[in-house]
């Protein structure tokens, strides 16, 4: 016999941005883009969560994982890169931020669990887009993650092709978003999309009933 | 006495292989890898045909034990073939994806499968059924299963369109099938695949060497 209630579920489960998210890189700037739900067991706890977070003026990373460990990541990059800039007078290289998150996944590989995808802008190098899943440091011409991402690797591999300009790029990234929280019962929501260039960061939000449909939809 | 538990009983594992169906206008493409792996390191075969013939124009696939796959093919072609004297007429898909249905019901703390049925019949044409696991049957126009196809829901989802041609749905099944084969380690091999039309039945094998290569191979 229970004299008293245990509480709702999802108070004692983790809460996890279960999540898709992607980066591509295009001539002269990156995409950004990810979904909205962040879920603690079966519960959505945030239908609209931003999981694009700034590490500085044109460098973003997307969040996956355990939600608590990637947001403390974020911050703490965000911190060393506010410092480092300060340190060299002029706005960091993407790599740099790329490198940070790096070091701090791979320090604590065993404890975090936790993905972030790096990509800006920076004057040497224009788009770029980092993949640090476990510690590794890759740059890539895209990169996708997060649960729902396993059911889109076929779309982008098949989809990509070099050379795609800005429209198209956002294009791309807007589909494979909706793809993926259309079977991962851990992606939904609306999608943020961010745009980085040389002229600046461009933040914007496709709803729900605005995502492009399929099929059999 | 101790009680032994079994891989088997362990729900949710899918086993090495990518298989899909799709409708066509006039017909369905049937298609499948050809590898069988042990554990996850051995290829025990690269040329195995998973697409199974249970009746004229009916053809089956079975994701899971191959073991099971044949022991549960042979037992429909025997039900089915003695249906159609019965019934004095070729069965109907719906009939065949019964059977596989009522096996899979009946046996399914033992099994450990996804099941499709494809195939043509004079009242209903063109018709692709799955078995979910568990024994639910449900008729789609498209579907996907095996370890390989978390890979591509979001490319089907995409480039499905109902009443293609036969071309651009055999092109269709040809680049899900590469696209799964080239993300799971688990499939791979050649493609095999099937038309089954009014008027026949034709067997098409695209080497791993003429497989369609996408991006970035």
């Amino acid at each position: 016999i229970m004299f008293e209630e245990t509480g709702p579920e999802w108070l004692s489960e983790e809460v996890k941005t279960g999540t898709t998210i992607i980066a591509i890189e295009y001539d002269g700037g990156v995409v950004l883009g990810s979904d909205s739900r962040v879920s603690a067991g079966d519960s959505v706890v945030n239908r609209v969560m931003n999981k694009l977070s700034p590490l500085h003026d044109k460098i973003y990373c997307a969040l996956s994982g355990s939600a608590a460990d990637a947001q403390t990541i974020a911050e703490i990059v965000n911190y060393q890169l506010d410092v480092h800039s300060i340190e060299i007078g002029e706005d960091p290289q993407v790599r740099s931020a790329a490198t940070l998150v790096k070091n701090i996944s791979y320090k604590y590989k065993e404890e975090l669990s936790a993905h972030l995808i790096v990509a800006g802008w920076d004057r040497r190098d224009g788009g770029q887009v980092f993949a640090t899943l476990k510690g590794l440091l890759t740059r890539q011409p895209f990169a996708v993650g997060g649960s729902g991402s396993s059911y889109v690797y076929g779309f982008v591999d098949a989809e990509y092709r070099r050379g795609m300009n800005k429209q198209e790029c956002q294009q791309f990234v807007v589909n494979t978003l909706s793809l993926a929280m259309n079977r991962d019962g851990s992606s939904g929501g609306v999608a943020y999309i961010v745009t980085i260039d040389k002229h600046g960061t461009e933040e914007k939000v496709v709803l729900g009933n605005q995502l492009p449909t399929f099929f059999d939809q | 006495m101790e009680k032994h538990c079994t891989d088997s009983r362990v729900k949710g594992v899918s086993t090495g292989t990518t298989i899909l169906a799709a409708v066509f206008d006039g017909g369905v493409v049937i298609g499948s890898d050809s590898r069988a792996s042990v554990g996850e390191e051995y290829v025990s075969s690269k040329t195995i045909n998973k697409v199974i013939q249970v009746h004229d124009r009916i053809f089956c696939c079975i994701a899971g034990s191959l073991a099971d796959a044949q022991a549960i093919t042979k037992a429909a072609k025997f039900h089915l073939s003695f249906h159609s004297v019965q019934m004095e007429s070729p069965p109907r898909v719906m009939a065949a994806a019964s059977v596989l249905r009522d096996l899979c019901y009946k046996n399914r703390e033992e099994l450990q499968a996804g099941f499709m049925t494809a195939g043509w019949d004079k009242k209903n044409g063109p018709q692709v059924y799955v078995v979910a696991l568990g024994g639910m049957l449900i008729n789609q126009l498209v579907t996907i299963a095996g370890s390989g196809s978390t890979y591509i829901y979001g490319y089907i989802d995409a480039k499905y369109k109902p009443n293609m041609t036969k071309e651009e749905c055999l092109q269709f099944a040809t680049n899900a099938l590469a696209l799964a084969m080239g993300r799971d380690n688990a499939s791979g091999g050649v493609a095999h695949l099937v038309v089954v039309t009014e008027k026949g039945v034709e067997h098409v094998v695209v080497p791993g060497d003429k497989l369609p290569k996408f991006h970035d191979e």
